[in-house]
């Protein structure tokens, strides 16, 4: 697919204490840098170099991700519920691109 | 066809895994994951641990997408917890998979990927905790390849 | 992993703890999501198998993991595509495909288990991707997509998930027969450098290793798939020409009429199977 589109699994709400699973993906090529074409020449890297997942702007879970995670990276983590909010997931591409996706988090 | 025989006949054929390698150019060598891990814990010995468990298939069907999942026993509080964790492929062109970086706020210190594997090979996490110590463990993916070659 | 865990559990009281689960042998055991059932027994008295069993049953439980639940399975980002694409206005007559079929959950309910079906306008059969194409140039005005591209994927994965469940059943009598027979022939004619045809493998081999390889039975309930050697979404004619070059053949086209025949017989071969589309394969 041309653009990078998000899908992120996270709970809507749950009890302050709580520790939540959150699972996210992406589509991307995640082109390695070790591949060739048909003329032999190296196809250049492109892949998701970082992702982050932040609550009320505190990062919670961050990633370095290099070549060797698969095409349409998939992550998944815990968080611990302190208070309600949003989260905030960002992925960054190699070519600068930024993709983010947020969601809010009720307590109750 | 039950599930039992499926796990049975995959049993029998894991002994034809090792000749259904493909010839991998330039791959990475034990000796770099070594300097790599060096790099992470900045010169500090990494000690083989069972507070950190790596699951990861015993066989893969296909290399391009090998589940990976890592977790470290800490009580995640904000004096007490796992900093990060780093992925290593003992085989792979580059050694590098991914770093994990959780916070006090993580809970749980535990996160799951996919990963590409090149070749059979073993895969390799180092966790740093809070206090500066870090623990390390291993293990062994076997990597197959379609029938055809396909 | 999850698959560990599968495989020491057993016994009836943790059937009803687990997800819609079969029991086999006293073991439970998973399904992928949306279906009942990857085994059923064929209807037709001059059916070639004794069962059918879905391409999924042949998979590692690590691989079966990923097509349990719809967000581990990463075909379902082509599936939310498609679905965009769905009330997306292109093309001349300014429509989309909702200004015509509305809400895809009622009108694509079993569209996506009765292709290839019949077409009378262009006297031949079509299939999905043909049909989303055929929507494309004759009722919007627009271009057709792509064989292969996201849009087509996306919308051929968004299409048939709306069938999830519904067994497969394709016409094969009447303008069909021509079609199906050829497709049979196709199915059963030893071709390329290794000289197999299908059954080789997917009739006479089905469950045994091939390499470290375990052949299916070649079922298509599943399409388009989502293949980690492909890292990516394909189609079923995709994966035949993947078939024809493994064994050294020269490849049909993708769409060509006799992919379009094969089609429709392996489609016949898997009457019955619940569609699991977008499945996840090795």
């Amino acid at each position: 697919m041309a653009k990078s589109k998000p899908r992120v699994k996270a709970p809507k709400s749950a009890s302050k204490g709580d520790v939540v699973t959150i699972k996210t993906l992406i589509s991307h090529k995640m082109e390695s840098g070790q591949r060739k074409d048909k003329e032999g020449k190296v196809i250049p890297r492109q892949i998701i170099n970082h992702f982050s997942a932040k609550f009320n702007g505190e990062t919670v879970f961050e990633v370095t991700i290099e070549p060797a995670i698969s095409a349409n990276p998939y992550l998944q983590f815990k968080m611990r519920v302190e208070e309600a909010g949003e989260f905030e997931f960002t992925w960054t591409d190699d070519d600068g691109s930024v993709y983010s996706k947020k969601q809010k988090l009720k307590v109750g | 066809m039950t599930e039992i025989s499926r796990r049975k006949a995959l049993a029998l054929g894991s002994g034809m895994v090792a000749l259904a390698i493909l010839p991998m150019p330039a791959n990475a060598s034990i000796e770099q994951v070594m300097e790599d891990i060096k790099t992470f814990t900045g010169g500090a010995e990494a000690t083989e641990s069972s507070i950190i468990k790596l699951e990861v298939p015993e066989i893969a069907e296909n290399g391009n997408t090998v589940p990976l999942s890592v977790s470290v026993e800490s009580p995640m509080t904000a004096d007490n917890y796992v900093k990060r964790v780093i992925l290593l492929a003992e085989k792979n062109p580059n050694p590098g998979i991914a770093t994990f970086h959780f916070s006090s706020r993580s809970g749980v210190a535990e996160a799951s990927t996919r990963m590409r594997l090149a070749t059979t090979q073993n895969v390799v996490a180092v966790a740093e905790l809070s206090d500066g110590s870090f623990h390390m463990t291993k293990s062994t993916v076997k990597v197959t390849i379609g029938g055809c070659g396909g | 992993m999850k698959s560990k865990e599968r495989a020491t559990l057993s016994g009836i009281a943790l059937a009803a703890l687990l997800a819609p689960g079969l029991l086999v042998g006293g073991e439970v055991q998973a399904l992928p999501e949306g279906v009942e059932t990857v085994e059923v027994k064929p209807t037709s008295k001059d059916h070639p198998l004794d069962e059918i069993i879905s391409g999924w049953q042949y998979r590692s439980p690590e691989t079966q993991a990923l097509q349990e639940d719809d967000f581990e399975n990463p075909a379902f980002l082509w599936v939310e595509q498609g679905e965009e694409l769905w009330s997306t206005v292109d093309g001349a007559a300014n429509k989309s495909c909702a200004s015509c079929h509305d809400d895809a959950a009622d009108t694509m309910a079993s569209v996506g288990a009765n292709m290839p079906k019949w077409n009378k306008a262009l006297d031949k059969p079509v299939n999905l991707e043909q049909q989303i194409n055929l929507c494309r140039t004759e009722q919007m005005e627009a271009e057709p997509w792509k064989w292969e591209s996201a849009q087509l994927l996306g919308m051929t994965a968004y299409v048939k998930n709306q069938s999830r469940g519904e067994p497969v059943s394709v016409q094969t009598d009447g303008p069909m027969k021509p079609w199906f027979d050829k497709g049979k022939e196709l199915y059963y004619t030893r071709v390329g450098q290794l000289d197999m045809a299908c059954s080789s493998c997917h009739e006479d081999y089905y469950g045994k290793q091939i390499r470290a390889d375990m052949l299916s039975q070649g079922q298509t309930n599943g399409f388009p798939t989502y293949r980690f050697k492909w890292q990516k979404i394909g189609s079923l004619h995709r994966r035949f020409k993947g078939c024809m070059k493994n064994i050294r053949a020269t490849p049909y086209k993708v769409g060509s009429d006799e992919f379009l025949a094969l089609e429709l017989y392996t489609a016949w071969r898997g009457q019955g199977l619940p569609v699991e589309a977008p499945a996840v394969r090795q």
